[in-house]
């Protein structure tokens, strides 16, 4: 029952390999969500076991609003009506009627085995190039709240591009994955950080096990555990690497590997280049994972059916494409039900969920010990760079010397290892403030009142109402160019994604709360988006805004029970 | 002074129908060859309607009549 996936060889310009969509056709105008129909208004019944807080957590709607049914038409009309010229285009450079800017043969080697496909950059050639001043901007300040962006133009529609000199000052920064907002450059904050580079120098000029084992990585090694409230972790470089580079050495041939259908592409990568079997479920949906998992258990590898030596279930705390949290109260469940192991990548939610910053772990109130692999990231919200494994000391002590990244990567540099424990001891408290809290605290404001006032201007929002990540869907590709190029003039940077990464009929604007954005920023951001949604005619939503979250039945006909 | 605010929302609305077919991305000669491509589609089928679906109709009309009579 091995599920294939379908894959793009087009650059994603966000990084992010979306696998497959489940199909949004039903007729219905009322939300669907997270891959349960909307009965009707039935009050939740609670779940009987767990804690308070975890119980309100079930009753939080994660909503995925369909649009009228008008907009995916008119969404395939555009693309079809721009993938015509495309082949036009094509036809003219074929002929040679127009100069071809791409990548091409020589005339002595046009009869050899053809070095590049035409037609797989077809996408690339005929609808990105025509658009891509909207990616890809220069910067040249700090990426903080706000910042400065370098002003470029393009003789040739996009193909090249030349700086003028002239800076956009003072752009509000909504793109930057900078949630507690320590990406500053305060000469007051960064005392240590200086002084750590005086000390220790820029390069480590090794790898984990050869020379680069500072004194400094093992104190922030032993922070990480200490604030996850777990044995020991571990840190790597690159964030990406430590998923890529982590889940070889835990899994291998003759294991199963359970994947949600929205994972990062790092945690993709890693999967494939570990050997396992890998099977994708549904995004969030908990029947979909229990039927493959009750199918692993019953019947075992393809082939011999003997059982799997490990099966291990990949989720993400916050999906960034999407804003949705994990339902990490049911999957706790489930593993400990099928005796499976559970993957949490908390790069998005790490610090900026919970009430303490401490991620989903804490926002469910679960025992961390729960899960078996926590993985993180520092990029996000710690300001800084690199990535973070941990859980149990056995785990982390065998990733030591099991993982291509501690054998072979260069360790961490100083300057970010020291930014990190500064951000780090900040968001605990233990320097002797409450800015972290003030911070945590701030983002999470930041997020409600955001969402919230987004929610009632009826634009389409994608995700939990606690995730800093809000994604406002444009759907057609002319619109979603005209919004970036629109906000950027009104000095907003904002960051849209298209296909391929999202689904063809879902192009998206993509908005990440920070904990530096003051009020006046963000109503300034609303303001704007206001204005545009009704030039543009963006506010798609059907749905009569009320001031409670609605309440959903969560619990349609799961067979578990939550008090294992 | 209506005649301003006529022309803005001419414009407007000429923006909105670049927009949702997806002319927004094009070049403009390419714009100029696909909006000359619909309006003069659009004409045709503007004028193929008035000039032949009465008649078309009548005729229809006239036999349905006939077919009804004879039985």
């Amino acid at each position: 029952m091995t599920q294939d996936m379908a894959r793009t060889t087009a650059p994603v310009p966000n990084g992010k390999l979306n696998i497959q969509l489940n199909g949004n056709n039903f007729k219905n105008a009322n939300c669907k969500k997270n891959g349960y129909h909307n009965k009707a208004q039935k009050n939740s019944t609670a779940h009987s076991a767990g804690p308070p807080s975890s119980r309100q957590r079930f009753q939080r709607p994660e909503s995925f609003e369909n649009p009228p049914m008008y907009v995916a038409v008119m969404t395939y009309l555009g693309f079809g009506i721009v993938t015509l010229f495309g082949y036009f285009r094509d036809f003219l450079r074929a002929v040679g009627l127009e100069k071809c800017h791409i990548a091409r043969e020589r005339e002595e080697q046009k009869d050899f085995v053809p070095l590049y496909q035409d037609f797989e950059n077809f996408y690339t050639r005929n609808l990105y190039m025509r658009v891509r001043d909207n990616w890809n901007r220069p910067i040249c300040s700090l990426p903080g709240p706000v910042f400065d962006v370098m002003e470029r133009v393009s003789p040739d529609y996009n193909w090249t591009f030349s700086l003028t000199g002239k800076t956009i000052d003072d752009v509000i920064n909504m793109g930057s994955y900078n949630y507690l907002g320590f990406a500053e450059n305060d000469g007051d904050f960064l005392k240590t950080v200086a002084d750590r580079t005086q000390q220790y120098g820029l390069g480590v000029c090794s790898t984990r096990q050869e020379m680069g084992n500072l004194a400094i990585h093992e104190e922030l090694e032993q922070l990480v555990a200490t604030f996850l409230g777990v044995e020991s972790s571990m840190i790597f470089g690159m964030g990406f690497a430590t998923n890529s580079m982590n889940i070889p050495a835990l899994v291998g041939k003759g294991c199963l590997i359970l994947s949600d259908e929205l994972n990062h592409t790092s945690l993709i990568l890693g999967a494939r280049l570990s050997g396992a079997t890998i099977w994708v479920f549904k995004h969030n949906n908990m029947q979909s994972l229990e039927r493959l998992l009750r199918e692993a258990v019953c019947s075992g590898q393809p082939r011999t059916h003997r059982p799997w030596r490990k099966v291990l279930i990949m989720v993400e705390g916050i999906y960034s494409m999407e804003g949705s949290v994990v339902r990490l109260p049911d999957i706790v469940a489930l593993k400990k039900k099928y005796k499976a192991y559970l993957y949490l990548d908390e790069a998005h939610s790490i610090g900026a969920v919970g009430p303490t910053g401490r991620g989903v772990t804490e926002l469910f109130g679960l025992d961390p010990s729960d899960i078996d692999v926590m993985m993180g990231t520092f990029t996000k919200s710690f300001g800084a760079a690199g990535g973070y494994i941990a859980g149990k000391k056995e785990l982390v002590d065998y990733l030591r010397s099991h993982s291509h990244s501690a054998v072979y990567a260069s360790a961490m540099s100083p300057p970010v290892t020291e930014q990190i424990l500064r951000a780090m001891k900040c968001i605990m408290g233990l320097d002797g403030t409450t800015v972290g809290q003030a911070r945590v605290h701030q983002l999470a404001e930041n997020t409600r009142y955001f969402r919230s006032r987004l929610q009632e201007m009826g634009f389409i929002i994608y995700g939990n109402d606690d995730s800093p990540v809000v994604p406002i869907l444009l759907y057609m590709p002319g619109k979603v160019v005209a919004f970036s190029r629109a906000m950027l003039k009104r000095k907003i940077g904002v960051v849209v994604v298209g296909f391929p990464a999202t689904p063809i009929t879902e192009a998206r604007a993509r908005f990440c709360l920070s904990a530096a954005h003051t009020k006046a920023m963000l109503d300034q951001v609303l303001f704007d988006l206001n204005e545009l949604g009704d030039d543009l005619c963006l506010k798609f939503s059907r749905r009569k805004y009320s001031p409670r979250p609605q309440q959903h039945n969560n619990n349609d006909d799961t067979d578990f029970e939550l008090d294992s | 002074m209506d005649f301003k605010y006529l022309k803005e929302y001419l414009g407007w609305l000429y923006y909105q129908y670049l927009l949702i077919t997806g002319i927004y991305v094009l070049e403009p000669w390419e714009q100029s060859i696909f909006n000359s491509v619909f309006f003069s589609s659009v004409a045709m089928v503007i004028y193929t309607s008035y000039a032949f679906v009465p008649v078309h109709v009548r005729l229809a009309l006239n036999s349905l009549v006939q077919a009804l009579l004879c039985h």
